[in-house]
């Protein structure tokens, strides 16, 4: 079963050298005609304003925890998925219970506002 | 007829990787052109139709300019993340498709060949694994860029992709419930008919699964940054969003990533719901692999070329539709677009999960074997869910849009401003009239 693997890693290393190749051979072949103004960052035209790696809103690091919160769910999900059929009734239950007390914590994210953006 | 093993197996998974990389990467070319013509097909303009016999060889203009223009280097950039981001950002695109099958086992002398890159046994956790990885290459390129437009898609590209990613996978659990299995293989064979044979539902899965499917597609196109999700690059408010600063063929190179994720994203919608490249309403094509290893049916090189060809055809179509949902919808707010992936997709998808698995117990118990009976159960079920989704639910209720009230706020708002602004000109027309008039009292007087 170990050399079905063959393909996947020979594939990786041909995407891994195209995009390597693409890029680099544009480095070499591409004109370089550098100046200040060309390489300042780009805002509209103006002279930029403040940092441009600021704070940013506190919803995106929610987003980012609960993602990882249903992540996991779905790891869950898959194999008993895969094994569904032969389970007996006890195995669906578990999972409605388990997606269940997953419900219930969406819903408190949701209630406490983690969910709204403005 | 045994597997090929041994040396053929290297020379012909080597050769396998070559021919359909070179194939994706054709096919990245061909969607970028396709895109064009349909856009202006759309809009009623011709497109690019100049360079070569009906403009095919635009793409290939569009890759030697984009090779010899000048590379940008921003002054606030991170230069080796900024390098790195679009690399990151294509690799995924091209090495997901490694375990779709095209076409059925092709035989050789030295045994069967399948139509696979590799036919590993996790299957659909590698496609799920790598597509999440296209996540990187946004974030790190928002970065890195040193542009506050370019921070700005990329936070908007990483929170996007990670909430439709959950809806993503769990939209593909029915259909693993189905399959049984995580190999890409068996779900194809899982959608051909074999008559009598209750391992095979002998029905394509957007039959049973027609829910899913939509679900399944409409995060396809939000975990792909497509319009009507295309928030991360909304042009409108964030001038190119992440790829902002980026120039000549990193920008390329992030367009190739994109076309080449939503390439795969179309061959996973054929794969996984409109039978891969089964041929509908023929026994032909019915090839597949047995438990121990030994080809079932009757396997040849022209039945091979013609399930590529009709898998390329539905995998075009799906793709088409893509272009079409592009070229119609107008984009989500970023609101918008966050409630309905965390209020609505995965709490619908949970829910769906459980009605079908409910509905598999249910016949499974009732003792209806595997087939097209049992699909059309199944299709009920999803029917009845569609129907309170679609006449029930949605009624301007689960996704919060702008609404009558606000509708009416905002017309009102408008005719206001339209009517200070007729007054503010007609008031400024008489003033002006008005000195005009004066001046030429005043120099009639000073005539006199």
């Amino acid at each position: 079963m170990t050399e079905s693997y063959l393909g996947i890693v020979i594939l990786g290393a041909v995407g891994i050298l195209n995009a390597a190749l693409i890029i680099g051979l544009s480095q070499l072949v591409g004109s370089v005609r550098p100046s200040a103004v060309k390489s300042s960052p780009y805002e509209s035209g103006m002279p930029p304003l403040g940092g441009t790696r600021e704070r940013f809103s506190v919803n995106f690091y929610i987003v980012a925890m609960l993602f990882i919160v249903f992540d996991i769910e779905t790891i869950f999900l898959l194999p008993w998925a895969v094994v569904f059929r032969d389970l007996p009734l006890e195995g669906f239950l578990a999972m409605v219970i388990f997606l269940d007390v997953l419900g219930v914590g969406l819903v408190y994210a949701w209630k406490k506002g983690a969910l709204e953006w403005d | 007829m045994t597997e090929i093993s041994g040396g053929p197996f290297v020379v012909a998974t080597i050769l396998k990787v070559v021919v359909f990389f070179t194939l994706l990467i054709l096919s990245i070319a061909l969607g970028t052109y396709m895109e064009r013509r349909l856009a202006a097909f759309i809009q009623d303009r011709s497109g690019p139709n100049r360079v070569g016999p009906i403009g095919l060889l635009q793409v290939v203009a569009d890759g030697l300019k984009n090779l010899l223009k000048e590379e940008t280097w921003p002054s606030a950039a991170y230069k080796g993340f900024f390098l790195l981001a679009p690399a990151l950002a294509l690799i995924p695109g091209t090495i997901l498709f490694a375990v779709i099958p095209f076409a059925s086992p092709a035989p050789t002398r030295w045994g069967y060949v399948d139509m696979i890159v590799a036919d590993v046994p996790i299957g659909v956790l590698y496609i799920l694994a790598i597509a999440s990885l296209g996540v990187y290459g946004v974030v790190m390129a928002g970065w890195s860029s040193g542009s506050k437009y370019a921070f700005l898609g990329g936070l908007r590209g990483s929170a996007q992709m990670v909430s439709y990613e959950v809806g993503l996978s769990l939209s593909l659990v029915p259909v693993l419930m189905l399959a049984g299995d995580v190999r890409v293989p068996e779900i194809v064979t899982l959608q051909q008919h074999y008559p009598g044979d209750a391992t095979t539902l002998g029905v394509w899965l957007v039959a049973p699964l027609l829910v899913g499917t939509f679900l399944f597609y409409l995060t396809g196109l939000a975990e792909t940054n497509r319009l009507p999700f295309d928030l991360p690059e909304a042009e409108a408010e964030l001038v190119g969003g992440y790829h902002t600063e980026y120039s000549s063929m990193k920008f390329a190179v992030f367009m190739m990533g994109e076309y080449g994720h939503l390439i795969t994203t179309a061959m996973l919608v054929t794969v996984f719901f409109f039978g891969g490249w089964d041929i509908p309403f023929w026994s032909g094509d019915n090839i597949r692999v047995a438990a121990d290893g030994s080809l079932i049916g009757e396997p040849a090189w022209w039945k091979t070329l013609l399930t590529l060809i009709a898998f390329v055809i539905k995998g075009g179509l799906v793709f088409a539709t893509f272009i079409w949902v592009r070229w119609t919808l107008p984009r989500f707010r970023y609101d918008q677009l966050m409630d309905l992936g965390w209020k609505f997709i995965i709490e619908f998808v949970t829910i769906y999960i459980i009605v079908i698995a409910v509905a598999i117990y249910a016949l499974d118990r009732a003792g209806l074997a595997f087939g097209p009976a049992y699909a059309a159960a199944l299709l009920g079920v999803n029917v009845v869910l569609a129907v309170l989704l679609f006449f029930l639910f949605d009624r301007g209720r689960l996704i919060r849009g702008a609404g009558r009230e606000a509708e009416r706020e905002a017309r009102r708002r408008l005719l206001e401003a339209r009517r200070q602004v007729r007054q503010q000109t007609l008031s400024h027309a008489l003033g002006e009239s008005a000195r005009l008039a004066t001046t030429a009292d005043d120099s009639s007087e000073e005539g006199r």
